[in-house]
């Protein structure tokens, strides 16, 4: 089976509820087939309009949405064999599970024996058989979420919207039904397009991830990529942990500046900068930087602790490093680091290449 | 849990049930206070009126007191196909005199003369009788009687006395349905000409039953629209809908009778825009039609609210799975929305069924003859015949009718099942 590329095109898609303010603004965004692809970004932003408009409950203002080459943005909703999650499960309350997965079926007039054959392999997917006759009421909210997931597949639709599913879950749950929803994606190859704005669901789960704000894709990319290497200082800021330190660069090289801060000099790696004087935010994950770093790196400096917080598994350090107050650096627990002390001055290094040095915020 | 039930006690040794109890007694008596004054005023205004009401209707112990003596006697009357003995007739007399001079004789005439046509004539005749001292004790007073008028040689006339004798009687109900006790005893039908009262009965049930479809018809897109629109235009919709709720209903009865009376606005309109000719002008009001337009509007609000308060639950996203997921949209409103409105139609339509078969000023306003309903007869009987045993027994007829309509309702849809908000 060949895959399509461009099985979901949003071409030069704009959005405008009040004919005043553009929530979508000139969208340009291809989906491969099979491909689970994440928009991911703060409330407003804009994701979820993208995946109504996909979903046909709104118009693009301006621009096309083709699926698999056929523009739909005049076909109503039950016409485009979309299926959706909702981010409240929006289960019908009033039909047993088994009515809630047969519904989609029996719309399409499906034989009976078919329908109930398709029920029985959608609930074996998410591991809820034997619970047919039970009202959604009777389900806990994991299990709601499974019926959900499985109702949207079980018309075995061309694409599968997810409007934040998972975000009325407990935080175990939420964790053990990322995987299960990847896993059943990797199984069936079904084309996912999930919105979230929790970025740990969308590292996980997705094979690329579109992260929005302010109604534009800032970047997309794969999750290694964009927690790797960020484009802009919104994405860094927005996708994990990072330290930023904001200057004027005062020499460029190929793969190498020197960003003036308030009172020091640092090197980054210039990504979005040019030429001399221009302002920058470099950034840079909290995890890179190392006490007492046993190589030679070219970024060396002195710190003073402020602060010490224990979680466990790491430690969290929060220094007084360059004049900035909230450099925060990621030590792994072991015996060697228990003697980090407040107050105490240590030693931290980075290399340039880390430092991304990225448009101004 | 272990199967077996070991009582648990608390540190004080004390098993914890009473200990329990004891802390949730205060509580208990607290809330009891609290709605007492309701419970004594639901005592008060509807279980009391409710009770004194079916007394009224049952309540036939005028004659049974007034001829004590004579019903002693019947009781020893076997042979009903001839008059009765001697005693019976004695009595009779003994306590009519008793009447004579408490002068309630003449109430017992009317009474009898109810019972059967013909007894004031000859209680009278009885009267003039006594008031001479014309009749002798110490001979046979049967003979005296039966000479006075040839009725009281007829036992059909000592039958009907014998009919009053019972403290209860079920006539005001059998009355309220176009039905008599004849004088063998058996039930029987009201001649076709004068059977009113079935006809106002089941003109009540269709008028009450339309004016419940009408206003279904009519709420259930007005409740939808309240519950999906923005904030903004809903609470100005919602003011429309409330605003009959704030004007008094008898100056709303009369707009509608200033809007559809033969001169009226609704009428100069249609003869404005062609419709009717002005010597054609239709009837609107003073039957039916009058009755079923001002009844409608104004028991809507009735069928809005509960719907709206319903349908404010449902969360929209459940018509859009239902589209995601191939129904068309009036699949997903059949299948999905409509469903989960019942509760709140079952209690729209209960609330305006039930109001609108007890219905009163409107209709006795514009309904004419055509239009009026059976609390309008309770009203007639209550205020101008003054028959108030009556008017209690179809009141009682009326609340046993919504009552029945209650429990079908229960067997169909289920009171839990009601949402009035």
């Amino acid at each position: 089976m060949s895959k399509n590329p461009e099985f979901v095109k949003f071409d030069k898609v704009d959005k405008s509820y009040d004919g005043k303010v553009l929530v979508v603004k000139d969208l340009q965004l291809d989906i491969a087939e099979g491909e689970f692809i994440t928009m991911l970004g703060p409330s407003g932003s804009g994701k979820t309009t993208c995946l109504m408009m996909l979903a046909g409950f709104e118009t693009p203002t301006h621009g096309e949405i083709l699926l698999d080459g056929n523009i739909i943005s005049n076909i109503p909703p039950h016409k485009r064999g979309i299926g959706m999650v909702f981010q409240n499960y929006a289960l019908f309350p009033h039909m047993t599970v088994y009515e809630n997965l047969a519904f989609p079926l029996r719309v399409r007039k499906v034989a009976k024996d078919e329908i109930d054959k398709k029920v029985d392999k959608a609930l074996s997917m998410v591991s809820l058989n034997g619970f047919e006759t039970r009202m959604p009421a009777q389900l806990s909210g994991g299990q709601q979420q499974r019926v959900a997931v499985a109702r949207a597949l079980v018309f075995d639709p061309a694409v599968v919207l997810m409007d934040e599913p998972l975000g009325a879950l407990d935080k175990n749950l939420r964790e053990s039904m990322q995987y299960e929803i990847k896993h059943i994606h990797e199984s069936i190859g079904v084309t996912v397009v999930y919105v979230t704005h929790d970025q740990s669901e969308a590292l996980t789960m997705s094979n690329r991830i579109a992260v929005f704000n302010d109604g534009k894709v800032q970047q997309l990319s794969n999750p290694a990529e964009l927690y790797e290497k960020p484009v802009n200082s919104f994405v860094a800021e927005f996708i994990g942990e990072n330290n930023t330190f904001n200057g004027e660069i005062v020499d460029i090289d190929k793969d190498k500046c020197k960003v003036k801060l308030d009172n020091s000099e640092i090197l980054a790696n210039p990504i979005s900068v040019k030429s001399k004087g221009e302002k920058t935010t470099v950034s840079l994950r909290p995890e890179r930087a190392l006490i007492n770093p046993s190589e030679k790196m070219d970024n060396m400096f002195t710190g003073k602790i402020e602060e010490v917080i224990y979680h466990g598994d790491h430690t969290r350090v929060r220094l007084n490093l360059l004049g900035s107050s909230e450099f925060i650096l990621k030590v792994p627990n072991s015996t060697s680091n228990l003697e980090l002390k407040v107050s105490q001055d240590i030693n931290i290094g980075w290399n340039s290449v880390d430092a991304r040095a990225l448009d101004p915020k | 849990m272990s199967s077996e039930t070991k009582q648990i006690l608390t540190t004080d040794g004390i098993p914890l049930e009473v200990s329990l109890k004891k802390a949730e007694k205060k509580n208990k008596i607290k809330a009891f206070l609290l709605v007492a004054p309701l419970l004594l005023f639901l005592v008060i205004t509807y279980i009391f009126p409710i009770g004194d009401m079916f007394m009224r209707s049952v309540d036939d112990r005028m004659v049974t007191n007034m001829l004590p003596k004579t019903f002693k006697a019947m009781e020893k009357w076997e042979n009903l196909e001839e008059l009765p003995p001697e005693e019976v007739y004695r009595g009779f007399y003994e306590d009519y005199k008793v009447l004579v001079e408490k002068q309630e004789h003449g109430k017992l005439g009317q009474r009898l003369n109810k019972e059967k046509n013909g007894f004031n004539t000859i209680t009278k005749r009885l009267f003039r009788q006594i008031k001479r001292n014309k009749i002798d004790e110490s001979i046979s007073i049967k003979e005296q009687i039966n000479k006075i008028h040839k009725r009281w040689r007829n036992v059909e006339f000592w039958l009907a006395i014998k009919r009053t004798a019972p403290p209860y009687t079920m006539a005001k109900y059998l009355k309220g349905m176009d039905m008599y006790v004849a004088s063998d005893g058996s039930i029987a039908q009201v001649d076709e000409d004068r059977r009113i009262h079935r006809i106002l009965w089941l003109r009540t049930l269709e008028i009450a039953f339309f004016v419940t479809l009408f206003s279904f018809f009519m709420g259930y897109p007005i409740a939808h629209l309240l519950a999906t629109l923005p904030m903004k235009y809903s609470n100005l919709l919602m003011i429309c809908v409330l605003l009959p709720f704030w004007t008094s209903l008898l100056v709303r009865t009369a707009s509608w009778m200033i809007l559809l009376q033969q001169q009226g606005v609704v009428n100069d309109f249609f003869v404005m825009i062609g419709l009717v000719g002005d010597d054609n002008r239709p009837e609107m009001m003073y039957n039916k039609v009058g009755t079923y337009v001002a009844m409608t509007q104004i028991l809507l609000p009735f069928m809005v609210l509960p719907l709206y308060s319903v349908m404010k639950t449902i969360s929209p996203s459940l018509m859009r799975a239902g589209k995601s997921l191939g129904g068309t949209p009036f699949v997903a409103f059949w299948k999905v929305y409509f469903p989960l409105t019942i509760p709140g139609i079952g209690a729209g339509c209960l609330l305006v069924f039930i109001l609108a078969i007890g219905y009163y000023i409107t209709p006795a306003l514009v309904g004419g003859a055509s239009g009026t309903l059976i609390s309008n007869q309770i009203a007639f009987h209550m205020k101008t015949t003054l028959d108030w045993s009556f008017a209690s027994a179809m009141g009682l007829m009326l609340l046993t009718g919504v009552l029945v309509i209650y429990w079908i309702y229960n067997k169909l849809v289920g009171v839990d099942n009601i949402k009035l908000g």
